[in-house]
């Protein structure tokens, strides 16, 4: 279990307490966070589960792999600290992790 | 107008085993979809991605998937409308019209949306003042490579389309190649090809920038963009090739009147009807309880909602649940002696 911020791009934030083992993006879908679109339901096929990591944690993640990076290159602006909320797995470790979704998904 | 039983949208893999449920009822279905093949994710996002859980297929691309889909309703001899998207759904009486953006018109009793997450369309530069420009000066497709010729084209991307259209263009106009990251992704003698032609200088290669303005009133001039460092660089541009991948939109469903959750479909899973008689959806578009979006859940789905199709569509003719291992009919309609 570990506690999730979600920030939207206005800087209104939610906290949620994600069971370990789900993704951020499926944390966010289950609690009707908007601004997570998650088209393609998590294959990493689509870029729409789009966040910004806050800059702490964004080094404390494990790495993504080279079809995530390839998949934020397609996400509506993308910055150095991007990822696809699918995959990350929330774990004990990420309690207190903060991400912000983007003003829009597509 | 084109009469027929069922008229599906989307040619997806639910989409394709709804022509075969059907067909082995001896319904007679059309698919249009807004691709220019058919497939739909499987083949547009992930054609070469291993499918692993299709049951008694231990592992097939999204590529073999769809092969041996088509395969399997060849003796029905569907009729495909590629590239044409339903804009308009209306009834008349018992009856379903359909309209798309190519004016083709359909009738059936029933339709079928297998929609998956809507149509794929080009995803856009970020930038809103790129919009005034887009189909003059701004592309996200090259239809016709002589409107290309001796101009600046500045050329979006790091996937295979951008590398591949920044070789091809740069034989006649000066192509700048901008890319957010300084890795680009394609075949080996593609990115060795484009470092030759950034050397003789026919081709700019800008890496860790994007699109930060674009200038010109009428026309495009130039466009200005902006390194991760926050350096900013103007590049006199008379064309904008964008190359950012598809996005999903689900477009004109929405306006149908059917009842939705959020981008899905509500279906009442006896069925899969919506809440208009005659309508269903199935696959990744409809919602129930307990919905997985699952292949092998779309192709449940349709199985059922066949079955619906065929009362519509037969109304004096009694449906019977019949094996294809023992149907002397099935057997006939699949063209097995």
């Amino acid at each position: 279990m570990a506690k999730i911020i979600y920030k939207d791009y206005q800087g209104n934030s939610k906290t949620i307490e994600v069971e370990n083992g789900l993704s951020v993006m499926e944390g966010a879908i289950q609690n009707d966070i908007l601004g997570i679109d998650a088209d393609c339901g998590g294959s990493m096929a689509c870029a729409t589960c789009h966040v910004y990591v806050e800059e702490n944690w964004f080094n404390k993640l494990t790495k993504a792999e080279d079809a995530e990076v390839d998949m934020i290159d397609m996400a509506y602006e993308p910055k150095k600290n991007s990822r696809l909320s699918c995959q990350i797995i929330v774990r004990d470790e990420l309690d207190g992790l903060e991400v912000t979704t983007p003003e829009k998904q597509s | 107008m084109k009469k027929t039983d069922v008229i599906i949208i989307g040619a997806g893999p639910v989409g394709l085993f709804a022509v075969h449920q059907l067909g082995i009822k001896g319904l007679k279905a059309v698919v249009i979809d807004n691709l220019d093949k058919a497939g739909g994710q499987c083949i547009e996002l992930y054609p070469d991605k291993p499918i692993y859980d299709i049951p008694a297929v231990p592992e097939c691309t999204g590529e073999e998937l769809t092969k041996r889909l088509l395969e399997q309703i060849k003796p029905f001899k569907t009729e495909f409308y590629l590239n044409e998207r339903v804009e308009e759904v209306h009834p008349e009486k018992e009856n379903w019209i359909v309209k798309t953006n190519n004016k083709e018109e359909f009738m059936a009793p029933n339709i079928i949306i297998a929609g998956g997450v809507g149509s794929f369309e080009p995803r856009k530069v970020s930038l809103k003042e790129c919009e005034k420009f887009e189909g003059k000066s701004v592309f996200y497709a090259v239809r016709n490579k002589d409107n290309f010729k001796n101009k600046n084209i500045s050329i979006f991307g790091g996937g295979d389309s951008a590398l591949d259209w920044a070789l091809e263009l740069s034989k006649f106009s000066k192509i700048t190649l901008i890319h957010r990251r300084d890795e680009f992704r394609g075949a080996q003698h593609t990115l060795s090809e484009l470092r030759k032609l950034e050397k003789e200088g026919k081709i700019f290669i800008k890496t860790s920038c994007q699109i930060d303005s674009i200038e010109g009133e009428k026309e495009l001039k130039s466009i200005t963009i902006k390194y991760d460092d926050g350096k900013t660089e103007k590049i006199s541009t008379d064309f904008i090739l964008g190359f950012f991948g598809l996005i999903m939109k689900l477009g004109p469903i929405a306006e149908w009147g059917l009842n939705m959750d959020k981008k899905t479909i509500e279906v009442n899973p006896e069925n899969f009807e919506t809440n208009k008689k005659g309508i269903f959806a199935a696959g990744d578009i409809c919602s129930y309880p307990g919905k997985l979006k699952l292949i092998l859940s779309g192709f449940h789905e349709v199985a059922l909602a066949s079955v619906e199709c065929f009362k519509r569509a037969r109304p004096n003719e009694k449906y019977r649940f019949e094996f294809t291992t023992s149907s002397r009919t099935i057997q006939d309609r699949l063209g097995k002696k």
